[in-house]
C-alpha cells in the first residue's frame, strides 16, 4: 500500500522561492478523475495556445496551455495532467501526475494552485482525489464540471455550501457554453501563495492516537505521520523507522484491515461534506438513460453484435471511404514528381528530389487519410463512453490469453498504426500485462502494410472470384488480418505463460455515462495523433528514403539511365545500374537465404527497406522496377511491372504464391524502426525491442517458408 | 504491508455479525442482478482491495449488481451512482449485505 502524502512541508520553503513565484507566471496544474470533463475545461481555458509532448522518458502525453487568468495578470501556465483516480502511483499515469503535483518531475515546476475537476453527477468518488490533493500542501481550487447534467438528474449541488464544508473555492464551470471560466479565472488569483485548509478528515481514535504518538515523539507535521504509517515504505530514519513499525503494530492488533481506515475516513468525510452541499432527488429506481442503452449495448447477444457492427464500420471506412483522398494525394505527389523532373535539368539532384524525396514522403502521407479516419472513431469511441464497454465485452476472451480488457483498444488502435497502440498500453496498471499487450500490439496489420496487399492484390487477384461470387483479393486480406490475430493470441498465451508469467490482472474498470461527443476534442485528437505520424513520415523515412535512393544509385554504373535515347535503352540501363549498386548487392547476399521464401534478390532489396517501415517497399520496388521515372504515359504501371518482372532463367519473379508469402512475411515481421524506438522508449531498455525484433522476424520467415514450400507442395506455385 | 490478512476470523466475525442481525450476507459476486445490497467489507489483498475502495467500494456504500457479461464475467455494477466493471474473482472479496427493499 502507498500513500498520497508526499508534500514537502510548506512551511519550510525558503523566502527566495516565494520571492520568485511572484514574478514568474503563476503554474496551475489541471487534476481530475477519467470523464470528468477535463479536456473540456482545459481547451476552454486555453484555446489553441497549447502544445503536446511527452514527459521525459516515458511516453505520457505532457499537455501545457497558456492561460490568461485576468487582462492585468500575467498568463499562468496551465499543466493537463493525465485523468487518474487517485494518487496512489497504480498506473503510470498516476505516477506522473504525483510526480508533477509534488514538484518532483524534471522540467515541470511544482504548480501554485492545483484546480481540481469535479464531475457533479459523480460527486463521492470524484471527491475522493480532492482528498488526496488537499494533501499534496498546495492551494486547491475546484471546477464543478456537469453541473447542468446533475440538474437534469434531479442532483442539485450548493457549490457555495461545498466550498464552505470542504474549505475551498467551489466554481461550477461549463466549459461548452464557456460559463464560470472568469469565475474560476477569478478563484485561482485569489488563491496563489494562499493556504491550504489541509487535511479535515479524521481517522478513528486508535489511529488517531498513533497519529498523535508520531507527531509528538518524531517531532513531525500530521501529514507527514499519516504518510508514514499507512505508506508503503518505512521512513529511513532508524528511530523513526521503530515508532512507526511498533504503531503500525499496536493498530492491526486492534484491526487487521486496520489500513483501510485512510481510504474509509476520507469517503465518510466526503459523504458529510456531500450530503450537506446537495439535494438528491435522483430516482435510482428509474433506469438512466445510460443503462437503458447498455440494455442494448453489453446486451448478452446484442452487445456482441453491436461490436462487430462498429468494428465493421470503422474497417469499412479505412478501406473504401478513404481510397478517393490517397488517389488524390497519390496523384498530387505523382505530379509534383513529374514537375520537378520538368522544372529542374535532369541530373543527379533532380533524381533524388524527385524519386528519393518526394517520392518517400508521398508514399507514407499517403496513409493518413486512413490514419485520421481511424484516429477519429477511436477518439468518437472514447469520448462517447462506449471504449470501457468493448472492454467490458471483451475482458473474458481476452483473458483466455492472459492480457486485459484494457488492452482491446491499444490493440484495436495498432490497426491503424502499433505507435500510438503502444502508447495506449499505459493504461494497463500491471507491467507484465503491458508489457505482454506492447509484444503482440505489431501483429495487428496496421495500415502500413495495407499498400503491400493492396499491390499484391492488385497485380496477381483482381477479378478472381471463388465459387463465382466471393472476391479471392478480399479473402487475402481478411485471412491476413486473422492470420495477424491468431499469432497474437498464441504468442500472448506463450510469453505469459513463460517470461511474462504473473496471474490473471484484476479488472476494475469505470463504465462512463454515454456523452455526446464533442467535436473540438474529437478534432484535436485526430490532429495529436496524426500529427505524430506525419512527423514520422518527415523525419524517418525521409531519412530512409534518400539513404536507399542512395544505396541503389551508387556506385555508379557508368551511363546515366536518364540521358539514354529510348525507353527500352533507359530501362536495361538503369536495372544495370541497380545490379552494380550497393543495394543491388545486398539483395544478392541475401538471396540464398531468402530463395526457399520465393524470393529473388529486388525483393530482398525491397524487404532491407521495408525494415525501416513496411510501406517503403513499394517506394523501393517502384525504383527497382523503374517505374515512373519515365514520364511517358504508355510506361507500364507497377503492378505490370510486378507482373512481368522476370528472373535470370526468364521464368516470372512473381507468382501468385510468392505474392501471398511476401503478405505472410509482412504479416509477421517487425518492419518499422519507429515501433521498435517507441518499444524501446516504453520499456526502458534495448532488451525488449530487440527481443521483439528477432522473434518477429523467426516467426515471419518460418511463416513465409511454410506458406511458399507447401504451396509449391500443394503444387500451388 | 502486509494487508493480505484475507482473514478468516474477520470474515466469519462479520458474517456472525451480519446473521445476528437477521441480515443475508453474500459475497457480490453472489448477489442476484437487480437487488440493492451494502457494502459489509473488503477483503483480499493490497492493490486491488485498495483500488476498489478507492473507486467508492467502501464499507456502507450501495452497490448493486446490474449484469454479467455476455460470457457471464467481469459484472457491471452500480456503486455510489456510478458504473463498474469487475471481474467475478474481484466481486468475491466484497461482501455485501441485502437491503430490506
Amino acid at each position: 500500500m502507498s500513500s498520497t502524502l508526499q508534500s514537502p512541508s510548506r512551511a519550510a520553503e525558503p523566502s527566495e522561492i516565494k520571492a520568485e513565484r511572484a514574478t514568474r507566471p503563476p503554474v496551475v496544474a489541471l487534476a481530475g478523475n477519467p470523464n470528468a470533463g477535463k479536456t473540456s475545461i482545459f481547451n476552454a481555458l486555453t484555446g489553441l495556445r497549447q502544445k503536446v509532448a511527452n514527459y521525459p522518458g516515458v511516453t505520457v502525453e505532457r499537455k501545457e496551455g497558456v492561460w490568461n487568468l485576468a487582462p492585468d495578470a500575467p498568463p499562468a501556465r496551465l499543466i493537463d495532467l493525465p485523468g487518474l483516480y487517485s494518487l496512489d502511483a497504480a498506473s503510470l499515469d498516476e505516477q506522473i501526475a504525483r510526480d508533477v503535483l509534488t514538484g518532483r518531475m524534471a522540467g515541470t515546476p511544482a504548480p501554485d494552485v492545483i484546480v481540481a475537476v469535479v464531475d457533479a453527477t459523480n460527486l463521492e468518488r470524484n471527491l475522493y482525489l480532492v482528498t488526496q490533493l488537499l494533501d499534496v500542501g498546495r492551494p486547491v481550487v475546484v471546477a464543478l464540471s456537469m453541473v447542468d447534467l446533475a440538474e437534469r438528474e434531479g442532483l442539485k449541488i450548493d457549490a457555495a455550501k461545498l466550498g464552505e464544508s470542504l474549505g475551498l473555492r467551489v466554481v461550477p464551470v461549463n466549459a461548452k457554453q464557456r460559463r464560470g471560466l472568469d469565475e474560476l479565472a477569478h478563484a485561482v488569483l485569489s488563491t496563489v501563495g494562499g493556504e491550504t485548509p489541509g487535511v479535515c478528515w479524521r481517522l478513528s481514535d486508535g489511529a488517531e492516537e498513533e497519529v498523535r504518538r508520531l507527531v509528538e515523539g518524531e517531532g513531525i507535521e500530521r501529514t507527514e505521520a499519516i504518510r508514514d504509517l499507512y505508506s508503503d515504505e518505512l521512513p529511513s530514519d532508524s528511530a523513526r523507522r521503530v515508532a512507526v513499525s511498533d504503531s503500525r503494530e499496536r493498530l492491526a492488533r486492534a484491526n487487521p484491515q486496520w489500513w483501510q481506515e485512510l481510504v474509509t475516513a476520507r469517503y465518510e468525510w466526503i459523504e458529510r461534506a456531500a450530503s450537506n452541499a446537495s439535494s438528491d432527488a435522483r430516482n435510482t429506481d428509474r433506469p438512466s438513460a445510460t443503462e437503458r442503452i447498455d440494455r442494448i449495448v453489453t446486451h448478452r447477444i446484442f452487445g456482441p453484435v453491436v461490436l462487430l457492427l462498429i468494428m465493421g464500420l470503422v474497417f469499412q471506412a479505412i478501406f473504401s471511404w478513404a481510397t478517393l483522398p490517397m488517389d488524390l494525394i497519390d496523384r498530387a505527389f505523382g505530379a509534383l514528381a513529374e514537375f520537378t523532373r520538368a522544372e529542374m535539368p535532369p541530373g543527379m539532384l533532380t533524381d533524388l528530389l524527385s524519386d528519393g524525396v518526394i517520392a518517400g514522403v508521398g508514399g507514407v502521407l499517403v496513409f493518413l487519410p486512413q490514419i485520421l479516419l481511424l484516429f477519429f472513431f477511436i477518439a468518437l469511441l472514447e469520448d462517447s463512453g462506449y471504449m470501457a464497454r468493448a472492454a467490458f465485452l471483451m475482458d473474458r476472451l481476452m483473458r483466455g490469453v492472459g492480457l486485459h480488457g484494457k488492452a482491446f483498444m491499444p490493440l484495436l488502435s495498432s490497426f491503424a498504426c502499433a505507435i500510438p497502440g503502444i502508447m495506449a498500453t499505459r493504461t494497463i496498471e500491471n507491467p507484465k500485462d503491458r508489457l505482454a499487450t506492447i509484444m503482440i500490439a505489431p501483429f495487428m496489420s496496421c495500415s502500413a502494410r495495407l499498400p503491400v496487399y493492396t499491390l499484391m492484390i492488385a497485380a496477381f487477384f483482381t477479378g478472381r472470384k471463388l465459387f463465382g461470387f466471393v472476391s479471392v483479393g478480399v479473402l487475402l486480406i481478411i485471412s491476413m488480418y486473422l492470420l495477424g490475430i491468431a499469432v497474437a493470441v498464441v504468442v500472448a498465451w506463450i510469453l505469459k505463460h513463460t517470461i511474462l508469467k504473473a496471474p490473471p490482472p484484476p479488472l476494475v474498470l469505470e463504465l462512463p455515462p454515454y456523452r455526446l461527443p464533442n467535436a473540438r476534442n474529437i478534432a484535436q485528437t485526430m490532429r495529436d495523433r496524426s500529427w505524430l505520424f506525419v512527423k514520422r513520415a518527415g523525419t524517418v523515412i525521409l531519412m530512409i528514403s534518400i539513404l536507399l535512393w542512395a544505396l541503389m544509385t551508387f556506385p555508379r554504373a557508368g551511363h546515366d539511365a536518364a540521358s539514354a535515347a529510348d525507353a527500352g535503352q533507359a530501362n536495361a540501363e538503369a536495372s544495370a545500374q541497380l545490379q552494380q549498386s550497393f543495394a543491388g548487392r545486398i539483395g544478392h547476399v541475401i538471396e540464398p537465404f531468402i530463395a526457399p521464401l520465393g524470393f529473388d534478390w529486388k525483393m530482398g532489396i525491397g524487404l532491407i527497406s521495408a525494415f525501416a517501415a513496411r510501406e517503403t517497399i513499394v517506394s523501393t520496388l517502384s525504383i527497382i522496377y523503374n517505374v515512373g521515372k519515365d514520364s511517358d504515359a504508355s510506361s507500364p504501371s507497377l503492378i505490370e511491372a510486378v507482373r512481368d518482372a522476370k528472373r535470370p532463367d526468364g521464368s516470372p519473379a512473381w507468382t501468385p504464391l510468392v505474392a501471398v508469402s511476401m503478405m505472410v512475411f509482412f504479416v509477421l515481421a517487425l518492419q518499422c524502426m519507429s515501433t521498435l524506438a517507441v518499444v524501446r522508449r516504453e520499456t526502458n531498455s534495448w532488451r525488449w525491442p530487440l527481443f521483439m525484433l528477432g522473434y518477429m522476424l523467426v516467426l515471419a520467415y518460418a511463416g513465409s517458408f511454410i506458406t511458399y514450400q507447401g504451396g509449391r507442395l500443394l503444387g500451388l506455385g | 504491508m502486509s494487508t493480505a490478512y484475507a482473514d478468516l476470523d474477520l470474515t466469519n466475525a462479520i458474517i456472525g455479525r451480519a446473521e445476528s442481525l437477521d441480515r443475508p450476507v453474500a459475497s457480490l459476486d453472489r448477489l442476484r442482478a437487480g437487488r440493492q445490497a451494502r457494502v459489509l467489507a473488503v477483503r483480499g489483498d493490497g492493490a486491488v482491495a485498495r483500488r476498489l475502495m478507492e473507486m467508492g467500494v467502501v464499507p456502507g456504500a450501495p452497490v448493486r449488481v446490474v449484469k454479467a457479461a455476455p460470457l457471464g464475467d467481469p459484472l457491471e455494477v452500480r456503486v455510489r451512482n456510478y458504473h463498474l466493471a469487475l471481474r467475478r474473482s474481484e466481486a468475491q472479496a466484497i461482501s455485501v449485505v441485502t437491503s430490506d427493499e
